[in-house]
């Protein structure tokens, strides 16, 4: 008889529990599903956790309209193969609402998102999110819990975050007060891509390498696209990139690299000397606190 | 590969942050990014080297109030292992933060300086890892550059720290002369201290015999959730109960008893997340399916007819209080255990331990933030629990305020009382 568990078998055996016990005490979850990687595997994750039963509650979209259009319609296919109900988040009704300021079709959009999403949650009533945070992702995430409580404005206040002992989560909240729970909270970047290889889990064509227009910012690679161009004296080349995470254009840089294929990833990632968010977040350079402040505002 | 979980304990001073730094540093999982906005940090702020320990620096809101919040976690792997860290603060009035990061651990480190050896925070730390029931400790004596490396020094610490540790339950016990500055038997063997024949940490790390400490013996599955696709002509005859075993080895063909029903059927089935096995162990999450259709819901407990855990509405704990409010005798709770929810009362605090020097105070008539006491309960409806000591899963318990919905205390059951 077989006694060993492997780390991945444990990890994922955690996040299926803690998927469970949202479906066991909580009345209107919702999955934020951004067509990420991560997102990708906390949606099999869900599926796995219920099945053979059909996922009981819907997948949320944020959508910037500025994405890449890759990964809009892998969000499609991705909904219609697996018979999921797809709920979009548009921030561009926020705007119409006036509850986010019109700077234009080209502003960046992405910290507005906190916003929508908190329109979306109160609109859906939902009272539970899963999102697909890792802790090894940034410092304001290393202390973020499985179940992480928010007030009725959607706040997180680290201070107030109830002790987690065990895996006995406390899902008791007040009207209007929702978690936003991360299952693949002990998961590391390595993790996501050995389990997508072990899974066969499809992702969208960017996370692997082709050919895209890029100019070099910060020493970033940014796409050119409609609402990123070339600023005035950068070069714009082409070059062989993939890209790491999967935000919006405005916010995402790409990494130059060959990897084809996952197995090539593991390998790249493996042996990867800048961290995930490090090499291709635009936003998060802005200040060390940059994460905290989003988080405290309600952000994913 | 296996997962190794451990919890970090100790203070700043004790150069706890630096360690974890070093583990990180030499392990190769800092990214060059992370590690030029440290070499910044340290250069503006005039140290002499790169402080590893800023590695593990926390947010804003802590280095504006001078305070660590809680728990940190980080994340390493060698070709042997991975491990999560459970990055504790160690400061007096933090025991609720201590009995969190170590409430999944396997293994706990905890550190002092070689200059003052066992003080009363090490007694502290080595009582509540007892408490908890973690398997292995590790005693990391640190600073060992400062007291010239000296073996007489070491062996000083050693004995007093075993001494007291005699005292308590203790599995595994391994105690090493470290310098996390210098990285001197942190992944490397220290040239400095030739007379240390034990290993290096991470080595340590790397092979401590963790596979047993599961419970492997006593069947326990709680019921999570029911599983039913009624909608879904193929699967219209499935049923299954989705869960995370919580002890023992479930196998195929075996007869089990339902709890509280006391009904007896047989498994016909496990699937596991990538279809159906034929045995499930701790901590797999699977579907059991069962021979007979039973009226089985979130809460009940499967075991085996021969193995069954205590039943019953009276229990005796203990009680770690993690609130700012203290405990209440008398006060209605809400209380989860396992999937169980209930509501409980505490009908009698027996004594408080003092964590220091491990006194019982039985004249005291509450417990405050940080405080452990051994208290009687009476919940609404049973529940099916191992001692603590026997089953970390089945035997641990949070109770909530039923008006502030905060997490108040962390309870550990113990064997039932004599009624």
């Amino acid at each position: 008889m077989h006694l060993e568990v492997s780390h991945l078998e444990t990890l994922e055996a955690e996040a299926i529990h803690v998927i469970r016990e949202v479906v066991g005490e909580l009345e209107r979850p919702a999955l934020l599903f951004s067509g990420g990687k991560d997102s990708a595997v906390l949606l099999h994750l869900a599926i796995k956790a219920l099945q053979p039963q059909k996922l009981p509650f819907p997948v949320l979209h944020i959508d910037t309209g500025q994405n890449f259009d890759e990964v809009i319609e892998f969000r499609d296919q991705t909904v219609e193969r697996l018979g999921v109900r797809l709920v979009i988040g548009k921030v561009q009704d926020s705007i119409d609402r006036k509850t986010v300021p019109d700077e234009g079709e080209f502003a960046p959009r992405n910290r507005h998102q906190s916003v929508t999403l908190l329109e979306a949650i109160e609109e859906n009533n939902f009272d539970a999110l899963f999102g697909g945070a890792r802790r090894d992702e940034e410092k304001a995430r290393a202390k973020e819990r499985f179940f992480s409580h928010r007030d009725s404005f959607g706040q997180w206040d680290p201070r107030r975050q109830r002790p987690e002992l065990w895996h006995l989560f406390n899902s008791r909240k007040s009207l209007g007060e929702h978690f936003r729970v991360f299952p693949l909270s002990n998961w590391t970047e390595l993790d996501i891509w050995k389990y997508i290889e072990q899974e066969e889990i499809a992702l969208p064509s960017i996370y692997f390498a082709h050919e895209r227009e890029v100019v070099e910012r910060n020493s970033m690679l940014v796409a050119v696209t409609k609402y990123t161009p070339a600023k005035e004296g950068e070069e714009v080349k082409k070059a062989l990139v993939r890209y790491r995470t999967v935000g919006d254009t405005t916010c995402t840089a790409a990494v130059s690299s060959s990897a084809n294929s996952i197995s090539e990833i593991i390998a790249e990632t493996a042996t990867s000397r800048i961290s995930e968010r490090g090499a291709t977040r635009v936003d998060d350079k802005f200040s060390e606190a940059a994460m905290e402040d989003r988080k405290k505002e309600g952000y994913f | 590969m296996e997962l190794l979980r451990l919890a970090t304990a100790g203070s700043v001073d004790d150069g706890k942050s630096t360690l974890i730094g070093r583990l990180l540093y030499d392990s190769k999982s800092i990214f060059e990014d992370q590690l030029e906005a440290i070499e910044r940090t340290s250069e503006s702020r005039g140290d002499q080297y790169v402080n590893l320990a800023l590695l593990t620096d926390g947010l804003r809101a802590e280095r504006e109030q001078g305070i660590t919040i809680d728990v940190a976690y980080r994340y390493f792997a060698t070709p042997r292992r991975t491990f999560i860290i459970a990055d504790t603060p160690g400061h007096i009035q933090h025991t609720r933060n201590m009995v969190t990061g170590a409430s999944t651990a396997d293994l706990v480190l905890i550190i002092v300086d070689a200059r003052h050896g066992v003080v009363e925070q090490t007694r502290r730390h080595a009582l509540l890892a007892s408490l908890l029931r973690i398997p292995h400790l590790v005693l990391c004596v640190n600073k060992m550059d400062l007291v010239d490396f000296e073996e007489k020094v070491f062996n000083e610490i050693k004995s007093d720290f075993r001494d007291y540790a005699a005292r308590l339950e203790i599995p595994d016990l391994t105690i090493i002369p470290i310098s996390a500055l210098n990285g001197d038997n942190v992944v490397d063997r220290s040239k400095e201290m030739t007379w240390y024949e034990g290993s290096p940490l991470l080595r340590h790390l790397e092979e401590v015999h963790i596979a047993s400490d599961r419970n492997l013996i006593d069947v326990r599955f709680p019921v999570q959730l029911v599983i039913r696709p009624i909608s879904d002509d193929s699967h219209r005859d499935y049923r299954g109960y989705g869960g995370q075993v919580a002890g023992g080895v479930i196998e195929v063909g075996d007869e089990v008893i339902v709890l509280p029903s006391g009904f007896k059927t047989k498994v016909t089935g496990i699937d596991g997340p990538g279809g159906p096995i034929e045995h499930a162990i701790p901590p797999q999450s699977v579907v059991i399916r069962l021979e007979d259709d039973l009226d089985i819901s979130r809460g009940d407990m499967i075991c085996r007819p021969h193995n069954r855990p205590h039943s019953g509405q009276d229990l005796s704990a203990m009680l770690c209080w993690l609130a700012e409010d203290g405990l209440q005798v008398g006060k209605k709770y809400a209380l989860k255990h396992t999937t169980r929810q209930a509501r409980a009362m505490v009908t009698a605090l027996q004594y408080r331990l003092d964590v220091n020097t491990s006194h019982r105070d039985r004249e005291a008539e509450t417990l405050s933030l940080n405080e452990i006491g051994r208290v009687d309960l009476r919940c609404t409806v049973p529940l099916f629990y191992d001692e603590y000591r026997r089953n970390r899963t089945t035997g641990s318990f949070i109770l909530v305020d039923e008006a502030t919905n905060i997490t108040v205390a962390a309870g550990m059951a113990l064997s039932p009382p004599n009624l």
